[in-house]
């Protein structure tokens, strides 16, 4: 993996939080948002984190595309642009953040931060692209997505200890957007559109009293293969989306769906990708179970990205519908917040709210509280 | 007229010697010896033979081993060098090593333990020649009996996480005899207890629980009520946790644990903060464990032999570690007809030279000065935050504005939102200074985290220093980023990367590992 590294910026990202507007999808919003006095944040979040790369790597060039869409953001910050993508006209949309990801992974580069939300990484996540990293700077008004560093400084320092020729692990992460037309409705109607890699910095035991591998990708499998030791034969099971249970899937063989819902019974595939009204009928015929995990940033179980097992669904299967599998890593990223479920049926969400044992290994669980915002029942 | 030296910065000048020595391996030179050992006499070798020869083949090397050839002056040098190139207790204000209870180990004691009297003892003299060792080891059990409110104490284990699997192994023990064994196959843990209980209990075979803290830092007393059934062995949990928080409802969480049939095993690794104040029995507790290096003083496993102490109430007492030190009448014994015992955990009766060490500092204390260890170091501690809370970029989550116990896990999340520096660069720029902190236990609950721990060791005006470099360094996180993202440089090495001990591919715990995993292509 080469250490070039490719900056997008999505110009007019996060111009409709200030203002209201719960996001900035599309030239219409875009305009009534600039109408208000919205100010774009996205540059200048941009800048922020290459000024660390500016400091620790004051000679390096950045692989962007033209103008407002990187260029003048590399400039102000005193390193060199190599512009490999010119968007046509002085508006520019999400077909151009697609286009400039997809030239930028055609230039080679490794790691791709990107200034935006939800819409741009969404924007990306449709990409070939060659294998490159991506991490984004957290500029947008909803970042669901679980591909976002804490801060534009921390995004920064990361992107400059990759320039640096560390290894650092990479994760997949979810990239989760709603439609903003039904926020506005007071609707959430989140959809999971693909994975990102994105590098992390691992958490370490400085005195190494504890030999842990750190390894993001052996506590995925970890957890997975406690799902798989916990299934009991002739019961169904449920695959949710997500890395995680993707995990599953190839622990057990089988051709799943990353981002949809496949049911296994006895180790063997016995429906890929199914419609809600597939899963009915499924889950009606014998014992089963669905199987999840955490879906992006926000905890969410149920109601983000899985629309498909639905309540209907979940309350066919009964008592104890749920094996929920995380790793304890992904628990703590929550940072103290709960598992959130909302499936459009406040009395089920209130059923399934309390306390969740998540799943973490063969022989390890976690007890953690699930939280139904759209439920009174909440604890 | 000036000063012949010019007075002290506030900072000092730190620099650490840097001798570039290599390993003890390279300085192999063949031929050279450190001690030529005489010849034996002829009269002696024609009386006893071929010693050598008489020995079973199994204990013999085929081939000597691989040791470096080196003069003794050359060993020595080694040595000394590599002593210079540290950082310790004895050297630095230990306060960083959070959760380790870096304590001032007296010297008086190590004069103690070399005492022939001590040094020529045999573990396997009779009983009759060894009467003094044995009643040490009882009256030492007797003290920590007191300590922990419980009725029995084992000191044959050699360190705090064997100590807790004994706690586990007594209590699958005390269940399989209830005949429960099959049923209860599954502990509960928090996750700010060490991770030893999780995997001491894992290893014997159960099934783990880790309950999250609540919104106060305290173990979700709702979610272990949640996680409590007849399934349940036991609770296993540290208090006070990493956190340095106290959690008032423990004897709740006993009760509730005891309310199910489970035992509630206590992690009092470090119960420095608490010694002479609480109990472990008389909040219910079945079974604790005390490393004996760091509330009672013996130095650390990194620079001796650990030691721990098994304590248990009376219906833990048939399943005790032994053999178990007896007294009948002035008489000390050992016993080691005990049919439900676990067993021997380790060899012999105890890392004997921290057992004395341990009984020699607690006698010269008294249980007043126990206490008084106790409350200087609450007392040291809860200064030290109120100070590093004064620095910006510095927090200490749960819990907040309340009181802790004998350390705290602090976080640099807010400094590294704002500069990008993480805390581990913190912690290695903090080495330019003389001084280090540790972060944290597996798994980084606390973003960023750093965990100080002064004990009572340490002056007000040495926990002064430690804040100001402490104060130091955020300041460069924020003006001076690069100086400590690449530190250190007033050090042994300079910046490494930590790849090589992430990938077990490539680390090389030892010299042979190292030649076989960097070198194996060369010669074959």
């Amino acid at each position: 993996m080469t250490l070039s590294i490719g900056l997008i910026v999505n110009p007019v990202a996060g111009v409709g939080g200030a203002v209201g507007l719960k996001g900035s999808d599309g030239a219409d919003v875009q305009a009534v948002a600039f109408d208000r006095g919205a100010v774009a944040r996205a540059a200048e979040r941009s800048q922020r984190a290459l000024s660390v790369i500016a400091q620790t790597h004051p000679d390096t060039t950045i692989l962007t595309a033209a103008g407002d869409m990187g260029e003048a953001s590399v400039l102000a910050e005193g390193l060199t642009p190599d512009v490999v993508y010119r968007p046509f006209g002085s508006v520019t949309s999400g077909a151009d953040t697609t286009k400039a990801a997809s030239a930028l992974a055609l230039a080679g580069v490794g790691l791709i931060l990107f200034a935006g939300g939800d819409g741009t990484a969404r924007d990306i996540c449709g990409v070939d692209l060659a294998g490159a990293a991506v991490l984004g700077v957290p500029a947008g008004v909803k970042m669901y997505s679980a591909c976002f560093a804490v801060s534009p400084v921390a995004a920064g320092a990361i992107a400059s200890r990759w320039l640096t020729g560390e290894r650092l692990p990479v994760s997949s992460r979810e990239v989760l957007d709603v439609d903003e037309e039904q926020i506005r409705n007071g609707r959430v109607h989140a959809v999971l559109y693909g994975m990102l890699a994105m590098p992390v910095v691992p958490g370490r035991t400085q005195s190494r009293k504890s030999a842990t591998s750190g390894s993001q990708l052996g506590a995925v499998r970890t957890a997975a293969a406690g799902a798989v030791a916990r299934m009991e034969q002739g019961v169904t099971y449920v695959l949710g989306p997500g890395g995680t249970i993707d995990e599953i899937a190839r622990l057990l063989e089988v051709d799943g769906t990353l981002l949809g819902a496949d049911a296994v019974r006895d180790g063997d595939l016995v429906l890929a990708d199914a419609t809600e009204r597939q899963l009915l009928e499924l889950v009606g015929a014998g014992p089963s179970k669905v199987v999840l995990t955490v879906i992006g940033g926000q905890g969410f179980l149920l109601g983000r990205g899985n629309q498909q097992i639905s309540a209907a669904v979940l309350r066919e299967i009964g008592d104890d519908p749920l094996m929920v599998v995380a790793t304890e890593e992904k628990l703590i990223d929550l940072g103290g917040r709960p598992l959130l479920v909302e499936t459009g049926d406040p009395e089920l969400d209130a059923m399934l709210a309390g306390y969740s044992e998540v799943v973490t290994g063969p022989r390890t669980t976690s007890l953690y509280p699930v939280d139904a915002p759209e439920s009174e029942g909440t604890i | 007229m000036s000063l012949p030296i010019a007075p002290k910065l506030s900072l000092r000048r730190f620099h650490e010697a840097r001798w570039d020595e290599p390993i003890v391996f390279e300085l192999n030179t063949p031929g050279e010896r450190g001690v030529l050992v005489s010849r034996p006499e002829p009269d002696l070798l024609s009386t006893v033979g071929d010693v050598v020869g008489a020995l079973p083949s199994s204990l013999r090397r085929k081939t000597p081993a691989a040791l470096p050839e080196m003069g003794q002056m050359r060993v020595l040098k080694h040595y000394l060098r590599l002593s210079q190139e540290n950082l310790g207790a004895d050297l630095n204000a230990d306060i960083g090593q959070g959760t380790c209870t870096m304590k001032y180990s007296p010297k008086v004691n190590d004069a103690l333990i070399r005492t022939p009297s001590l040094t020529e003892l045999h573990p396997l003299q009779s009983e009759d020649t060894v009467q003094g060792i044995l009643e040490i080891i009882w009256a030492t059990e007797q003290m920590l009996a007191e300590i922990s409110g419980m009725e029995r104490v084992s000191l044959q284990t050699s360190g705090g996480s064997a100590a807790i699997w004994a706690n586990i192994a007594m209590i699958r023990a005390y269940h399989e005899a209830a005949g429960q064994g099959e049923q209860r196959d599954e502990v509960i843990t928090t996750i700010f207890s060490h991770p030893s209980n999780a995997a001491t209990a894992k290893t014997a075979g159960y099934t783990v629980i880790t309950l999250y803290p609540d919104a106060d830092g305290y173990p979700d007393i709702e979610a272990f009520k949640a996680a409590l059934s007849p399934r349940t062995a036991a609770l296993m949990i540290t208090n006070p946790e990493d956190t340095g928080i106290y959690n008032p409802r423990i004897a709740e969480f006993v009760d509730l644990a005891h309310s199910v049939g489970a035992l509630a095993a206590y992690d009092q690794a470090n119960a420095n903060g608490i010694l002479g104040v609480t109990r472990a029995r008389d909040a219910g507790f079945d079974t604790c464990h005390f490393n004996l290096h760091k509330t009672f003083s013996t130095p650390h496993g990194s620079g001796g032999p650990g030691s721990g102490a098994t304590a248990v109430s009376d219906k833990l007492v048939p399943f005790l570690p032994g053999p178990l030190v007896e007294r009948d009448g002035d008489r000390f014994f050992l016993d080691s007809d005990r049919p439900m015992s676990i067993g021997k955990v380790a060899p012999f009766y105890g890392v004997v030279p921290n057992i004395v060490r341990a009984y020699a500092w607690m006698r010269s204390l008294g249980a007043e000065g126990l206490r008084e260890a106790a409350e200087i170091a609450v007392l040291n501690n809860n200064y030290l935050m109120k100070r590093i809370l004064e620095i910006p970029g510095a927090s200490a989550p749960y819990a907040t504005g309340r009181r802790r116990i004998e350390q705290v896990r602090y976080s640099w999340q807010e400094l590294y939102e704002e500069t990008g520096i993480t805390s581990e660069e913190m912690g290695v720029r903090a080495t330019d200074f003389g001084v280090h902190y540790w972060t944290s236990h597996h798994p980084f609950v606390v973003p960023q985290p750093f965990t100080l721990e002064p004990t009572e060791s340490y002056s007000k005006e040495e926990i002064d220093e430690y804040v100001a470099i402490m104060t130091e360094v955020a300041r460069e996180a924020r003006e001076t980023p690069d100086v400590v993202r690449t530190a250190p440089h007033n050090q042994t090495v300079h910046h490494i990367h930590h790849d090589d001990l992430d990938d077990p591919e490539r680390w090389a715990p030892s010299w042979r590992a190292y030649q076989r995993k960097y070198f194996a292509g060369d010669d074959g």
